[in-house]
């Protein structure tokens, strides 16, 4: 058979995007906080204000006659990232991971001119990359440090971490590692690889690339079967204070590790993907109803992540991963 | 869940409304729910010819009578300089043209547009005759007539089968003398008429003159055919007064009762009048509306209908596009099909109409990627936004213009159309590719470049249709329909087409593990 019965994935409990638009994103999320998460700036200020660790902003561009002053901004720095601070899905970030002079290099080695850069900003700045082609403006940020625990498990990019938040309650978890099909960027459907986090613990679970289950890590051969997500304590109670920090209540948090500063909010999503369900092997169907029962929240994010990690821990599959990769090798 | 009852008493509501609405106009109105559904009509022209005098100048024509069973749809006086009234008397409708000095050859218009209904309604038969008149015959002519009516009435039951026996021994190819006495081989049709109704007088059976036109199509110059109608006791009978076949022939129109003048000139000569047929056909639907028993039909009279043809045909394009948007929404959120742009594919298929479909996706792939082409180029340039977009948009004008030349030169006219595709649809279609291609990587510009295609081509195919195209017009109501359809669909949170091939890997895996 080509496609699933959807009598089987609704037993599973996958939200599809029509369910999700629905009963998720139009009942959780009012439309007026939607700019807290769709301007990376105000994302940033406001969790600075919250006293959550962001990547550090080295300077902002608001106008075309701005694009000159770009030198000089980057005149101090010999890596950092390029946003658009209102793009979306990843679109129009560049990374610039080492210099000469006057030459930059992004992380696949490519090299690139203060001009080619400058045209990358004034394109930001025209609307190319921000939703629905408005004027936007450019943000520069620090580096993210590749935390050494992922240096086997990604190529050429940072992984990073999307957890979903239901009423301020961490309900799923997925690492996103990037590899050379993706071009260095932590983006499923370009090939990164997606991991499902196991709630409870941190530890991975099942792997696909391409919507396709694998074992290890395409380009550094490396097995997921030992990967642990590092500082899980520290990173299901940042997740949940997004919550009290936008007021959404279907909230995709992306987190990224950084060698020195530890866990770092990069981005707050108010409509993300289904995609995390397929790494997880699992429906979020379940888990939503669970919170939704839930009489009142609590406002603590760290008693809301103990929560989660209690009823959502999938410790019972851990060595499913193993079992399936032996029956695998055995063919 | 409040919302989502109020949502289905409006939803329920609306098709109600509609639904209503497309009953009465069908079973009420007369509407055809299907184009198929054509009628003849036809045309007839009397042009009436004379020559003026000098005098003041009366004109009196005859004019079909207005009878249920054949719809009179319009009628056109055309004489230049003439003063025109319709006049009403016991005999009929007549035209009167009328102008204080004329000289020299004048021509009068009467036109007629006229169809049969399937409406059965008997004739009413109000106007009883009075006792008729004995004629005058000269003692031969007397003998002879007493000679063939006793021969008829000897072969015949009653006044109907009398009646046609009379006519046929008047018809007889081997003329018996009686017969010949009476008439003879160039008697003219009113002779031969004026005759049948003397000799039925002398048996006591009142008879007049019907002049009708048999309807036949490409006609010119014809003239009024006569027929004879007697009065039974009880109704009239018509008869052929060639055959002596009795009824109302097919295609047969009549003109006028009794021996009424058909045309009376006054203060004028060699009058004439000769009648030319045009046979069409036109769908039901027109004919209902023009039926006079609808016009005031406030569905009618408060509709597009009343708008001016131009406008309808605008209507026309307008009333499509609900069916283009239903396809869209089905696409997106039962399929899962991505489109680049949600309401792109409605303005492709609405230039794919104009286009014909073959030759509107071969020129829509060809603008799109020698536009692609180009703008790679122009990305290398270092242009800022709107400057680029706006070239972008010049290019495409100039791909047009050079698709239009070309085809002239080799003679392929279909290309020509190419201007039908709107541009600033296509420089965006050209700049969102141009990007998609850069950000996602040429897969992803195939699957959504595919995704409007194929949804433009199913919206073209759908808005197309004949069945459709009628419904949409002639029924706006259907629009109503239309929307509860989406009102429900935007309730639709079950999986799309596509998920459950994107979430095929998923139950496999839960096989294994499970």
């Amino acid at each position: 058979m080509f496609l699933a019965s959807a009598r089987k994935l609704r037993s599973f409990g996958i939200i599809g995007m029509n369910q999700r638009n629905f009963g998720l994103i139009s009942k959780y999320n009012p439309r007026h906080l939607y700019p807290l998460v769709d301007d990376k700036l105000k994302t940033k200020l406001l969790a600075q204000k919250a006293g959550i660790t962001v990547p550090k902003l080295l300077g902002t561009l608001d106008y075309q006659h701005d694009v000159r002053k770009l030198g000089e901004i980057l005149a101090a720095y010999n890596q950092f990232v390029i946003k658009p601070v209102q793009g979306s899905g990843g679109k129009g970030i560049l990374v610039i991971s080492e210099r000469d002079h006057n030459l930059y290099f992004k992380p696949s080695g490519d090299m690139i001119s203060l001009e080619e850069i400058e045209r990358h900003v004034s394109n930001i700045l025209s609307g190319l990359h921000s939703l629905g082609g408005k004027p936007d403006s450019v943000m520069i940020e620090s580096l993210i440090q590749l935390d050494p625990v992922f240096s086997d498990y990604s190529y050429e990019g940072i992984p990073d971490l999307r957890v979903i938040v239901l009423k301020g309650y961490p309900i799923m978890a997925m690492l996103r590692l990037t590899t050379h099909a993706s071009d260095g960027k932590a983006n499923l459907h370009q090939g990164a690889v997606g991991v499902g986090i196991d709630m409870g613990t941190g530890a991975a679970l099942h792997a696909v690339q391409f919507g396709e289950p694998v074992q290890h890590h395409p380009d550094t051969r490396k097995t997921f079967a030992e990967l642990v997500v590092p500082h899980w304590e520290k990173l299901l109670p940042l997740a949940a204070a997004c919550y009290e920090m936008t007021g959404l209540g279907y909230l995709g948090v992306d987190i990224v590790l950084d060698r020195d500063l530890g866990p770092m909010i990069i981005e707050l999503n108010a409509r993300p993907g289904l995609s995390i369900q397929v790494a997880n092997c699992a429906g979020l169907a379940p888990r939503v109803t669970v919170i939704e029962a839930l009489k009142n929240i609590d406002p603590d994010p760290a008693s809301r992540a103990d929560f989660s990690k209690n009823n959502f821990s999938t410790n019972l599959r851990t060595p499913l991963l193993r079992q399936e990769r032996t029956r695998s090798s055995d063919l | 869940m409040q919302t989502r009852l109020t949502l289905y008493i409006l939803v329920f509501l609306i098709l109600g409304t509609a639904s209503g609405m497309i009953l009465y106009k069908h079973l009420v109105l007369g509407f055809p729910l299907l184009p198929d559904d054509k009628k003849l009509v036809w045309t007839i022209e009397a042009r009436i010819d004379f020559i003026a005098q000098g005098d003041p100048v009366i004109v009196s024509f005859a004019l079909p009578p207005k009878n249920p069973n054949t719809i009179l749809l319009e009628e056109d006086f055309a004489s230049p300089d003439y003063g025109f009234s319709e006049l009403t008397t016991p005999d009929g409708r007549r035209a009167q043209w009328s102008k204080r000095t004329a000289t020299g050859p004048q021509i009068a218009y009467y036109r007629l547009a006229a169809y049969k209904t399937d409406r059965i309604e008997a004739t009413p038969s109000s106007d009883i005759p009075s006792a008729p008149v004995k004629p005058e015959f000269d003692e031969a002519q007397q003998t002879a007539a007493t000679t063939l009516l006793d021969q008829a009435r000897s072969k015949s039951a009653n006044t109907e089968i009398f009646t046609r026996e009379l006519i046929k021994s008047l018809n007889s190819q081997s003329p018996t003398q009686n017969t010949s006495l009476l008439i003879n081989d160039q008697a003219r049709a009113d002779d031969k008429t004026n005759l049948v109704i003397n000799l039925l007088a002398l048996e006591n059976i009142s008879a007049r003159i019907v002049r009708g036109l048999y309807l036949e199509g490409g006609r010119r110059r014809q003239s009024l055919t006569n027929f004879i109608e007697i009065h039974d006791g009880t109704q009239w009978l018509l008869f052929d007064q060639d055959t002596g076949n009795s009824g109302l022939p097919e295609n047969f129109l009549i003109w006028q009762h009794g021996d009424q003048s058909l045309l009376d000139v006054i203060g004028g000569k060699n009058s004439r009048v000769s009648f030319s047929i045009i046979e069409n056909t036109q769908s039901s639907r027109n004919l209902v509306l023009h039926d006079n028993k609808n016009k005031n039909a406030a569905l009618i009279d408060f509709s597009i209908y009343s708008l001016p043809i131009e406008q309808q045909n605008a209507f026309k394009m307008i009333l499509l596009l609900p069916i283009g948007a239903l396809i869209v929404v089905i696409m997106r959120l039962v399929i899962g099909l991505r489109t680049s742009g949600t309401f792109m594919p409605i303005l492709i298929a609405l230039a794919l109409i104009q286009t014909t479909l073959l030759t509107g996706i071969i020129m829509f792939l060809i603008v799109v990627s020698t536009g692609l082409l180009i703008r790679f180029y122009l990305s290398r340039l270092n242009l800022l936004f709107v400057a680029r977009i706006s070239a972008v948009i010049i290019v495409v004008i100039a791909i047009m213009a050079s698709i239009s030349i070309i085809s002239n030169k080799l003679g392929l006219s279909q290309a020509l159309t190419v201007t039908f595709f709107p541009l600033i649809i296509l420089a965006w279609t050209i700049e969102r590719m141009s990007v998609l291609w850069e950000e996602d990587g040429p897969r992803e510009v195939f699957i959504q470049g595919s995704g409007s295609l194929i949804t433009a081509v199913i919206a073209y195919l759908f808005m197309t249709n004949r069945i459709v195209e009628y419904l949409t017009f002639n029924f706006p109501e259907l629009m109503l329909i239309n929307l509860a359809f989406i009102l429900i669909l935007g309730q639709y949170t079950g999986y799309r087409l596509s998920e459950l091939y994107r979430f095929k890997s998923l139950e496999r895996r839960h096989h294994v593990s499970g």
